[in-house]
């Protein structure tokens, strides 16, 4: 299957998932399925550096709070449409996630890893002292309780929600593109061998700085919304563990070699978690993500669709 | 017409330290179109090291290293590549988790592509892939992955990539280690098939039966330094060859 057929079925599963919404005419529903799809975005995006590449970014809250309060600083400056937010979060982000690449991509495994969570909490550091974007207090984001679009009026949470659904098709889409294009296979020299993919011929460093940079990019636009999203941003909230968590876990659970992984791990986890919150407390929702990681890790190391090949492969040999 | 420029790889007087230890001294190495020439040296005698800073794996610190008559210093290894350099490694290092035939993709992809700006056809691709695993005696195990292949086969596939990148010097770094009689003359008969197609080879090995039969020229290294340089013959007489390499 070719990426335009497979954007226009993903296009179409998207129609299929609102139509399912309007139906069932229940706003919790918009809420809950902004998260799952929010964490879709921030699972897929990971997984471009992290799986494909095979290098771990601790520092994924990071890019998600930079879109987030780039959102937040247009917003006090000179307010737009989300859309356009979206697309500077992902310009922030993209740059920082570049920046980030070029000092400590010679860094490798844990060193790595490592850097990417002092990256984190020096940027929180400055968020935090900076007090234009709201400082450690945070800052409100009023949303309008409905948006005209063309005439229409529609529930902002929809917009949202349809925002990011949008966003999670285009991340998707991107990523198994990625999978099977010339790019790809560089991605994947890198993770199984470095120096063998220079002496054939691989740009290594370039190709890197490309993983960085989309990934990057992509956790920007799916933090952009989330002010609005929210209503009261801070700190400790968009720089929170969850999503640095969440992003690893996700596409872990899932399995990390295939676009497929990250959104298998979202799905599930994203939703046990929303279950989570309205029948417990959100307080469990770690917990279940550290459950479920060390089962996985034991059972199948490499995520569901891991389990799922391997199983296919032992059926197929005689 | 400069040395330099008539030579294929021309290497001058090169160096190369980690913290105190001197890996390379002031190494120079010529080598010829067409050539056979065989690099030997004991253990720690600077082979590996000389291979990384012609490659580029690692920069060395004085002296300049000329590939087809451009100075190649301080590009990176894949940039050298791209210019007809390639390499087999001492420890096979296939991709673990594509193909066989993916493998050989992606030196096809990235420098074949890069070097000619050719857009080739995916089905090509997979047509040339085949060409080079049957002529290492690969074809069937095109969509194997790497984990199923033995040694010699691992040796093999690595010595395919290397082709792959349709290279005008090929170093093969100790491509025979651990291998029995009957599996070294297989990469031998491989070696010297390469040499007929115009590929100038390099081989460094520590078998000297295979190094012998093979090379046209020896040089010898011993502690970071070149004692020899000339026909096989002449070199393994060389007194200070027998008493540093042979142990005599």
């Amino acid at each position: 299957m070719n990426g335009v057929k497979f954007f226009l079925i993903a296009i179409g599963i998207g129609l299929l998932i609102l139509a399912f919404a309007h139906w069932l005419e229940l706003d919790y529903f918009y809420f809950a399925g902004y998260t799952i799809l929010q964490f879709i975005v921030l699972a897929t995006a990971w997984n471009i550096l992290g799986g494909y590449c095979g290098y771990v970014n601790f520092g994924s809250a990071a890019f998600f709070a930079l879109g987030a309060y780039s959102s937040v600083f247009i917003h006090k400056t000179f307010p737009l449409p989300v859309p356009i937010l979206m697309l500077i979060g992902a310009a922030v982000s993209g740059f920082v996630g570049f920046g980030m690449g070029y000092l400590t991509l010679r860094l490798r495994g844990a060193f790595f890893a490592i850097a990417t969570l002092a990256m984190a909490v020096v940027l929180q550091t400055l968020v935090v002292n900076w007090d234009y974007v709201g400082g450690s207090r945070g800052a409100y984001i009023i949303r309008p309780e409905t948006l005209d679009i063309a005439g229409f009026q529609i529930n902002y949470i929809e917009y949202l929600f349809v925002l990011m659904l949008v966003l999670a098709v285009i991340a998707l889409t991107t990523a198994r593109t990625i999978e099977r294009s010339q790019l790809g296979f560089g991605f994947a020299t890198i993770r199984d061998d470095e120096m063998a993919a220079e002496a054939s011929g691989v740009p290594t460093l370039r190709v890197k700085l490309i993983a960085t940079t989309l990934s990057g990019a992509f956790m920007g636009m799916a933090g952009a919304p989330f002010p609005y999203y929210i209503g009261y941003l801070q700190p400790a909230s968009a720089f929170g563990l969850e999503y640095a968590v969440n992003s690893i876990a996700m596409p872990m659970i899932g399995g990390t070699t295939s676009w497929i992984g990250p959104l298998v791990g979202s799905i599930l986890l994203g939703s046990l978690q929303q279950i989570a919150t309205v029948t417990i407390s959100s307080a469990v929702n770690l917990l279940i993500v550290g459950l479920l990681l060390v089962a996985f890790v034991i059972i199948a190391p490499n995520g569901l669709v891991g389990l799922v090949q391997e199983r296919l492969r032992a059926r197929r040999k005689p | 017409m400069t040395e330099a420029m008539s030579a294929l790889l021309h290497v001058d007087k090169i160096s190369k330290r980690f913290g105190g230890f001197v890996a390379l001294e002031g190494i120079d190495l010529e080598v010829k179109p067409g050539e056979r020439l065989g690099l030997i040296g004991p253990n720690s005698s600077g082979k590996s090291t000389l291979v990384n800073c012609i490659c580029g794996t690692l920069q060395n610190e004085t002296g300049t290293v000329t590939f087809d008559g451009h100075v190649v210093d301080g590009l990176a290894a894949h940039q050298r590549t791209h210019r007809g350099l390639a390499r087999s490694f001492q420890l096979p290092r296939p991709f673990h988790s594509m193909t066989l035939a993916d493998n050989l993709r992606i030196p096809l992809l990235y420098t074949v592509r890069a070097r000619e700006g050719m857009l080739h056809a995916h089905s090509d691709l997979g047509a040339r892939c085949h060409e080079l695993l049957d002529m290492v005696g690969l074809a069937k195990k095109a969509k194997q992955m790497p984990r199923d292949l033995t040694q010699v086969e691992m040796r093999k596939l690595e010595l395919a990539r290397a082709m792959a990148a349709e290279p005008k010097l090929l170093i093969a770094d100790e491509s025979m280690a651990g291998l029995s009689h009957s599996e070294i003359e297989d990469i031998l008969a491989l070696l010297a098939k390469l040499n007929e197609r115009g590929i100038t080879i390099i081989l460094i090995e520590h078998i000297m039966s295979a190094v012998m039969s093979f090379s046209q020229r020896l040089a010898v290294l011993v502690s970071g330094r070149k004692v020899a340089d000339g026909k096989p013959e002449d070199v393994v007489r060389d007194p200070e060859v027998v008493r540093a390499y042979l142990g005599q």
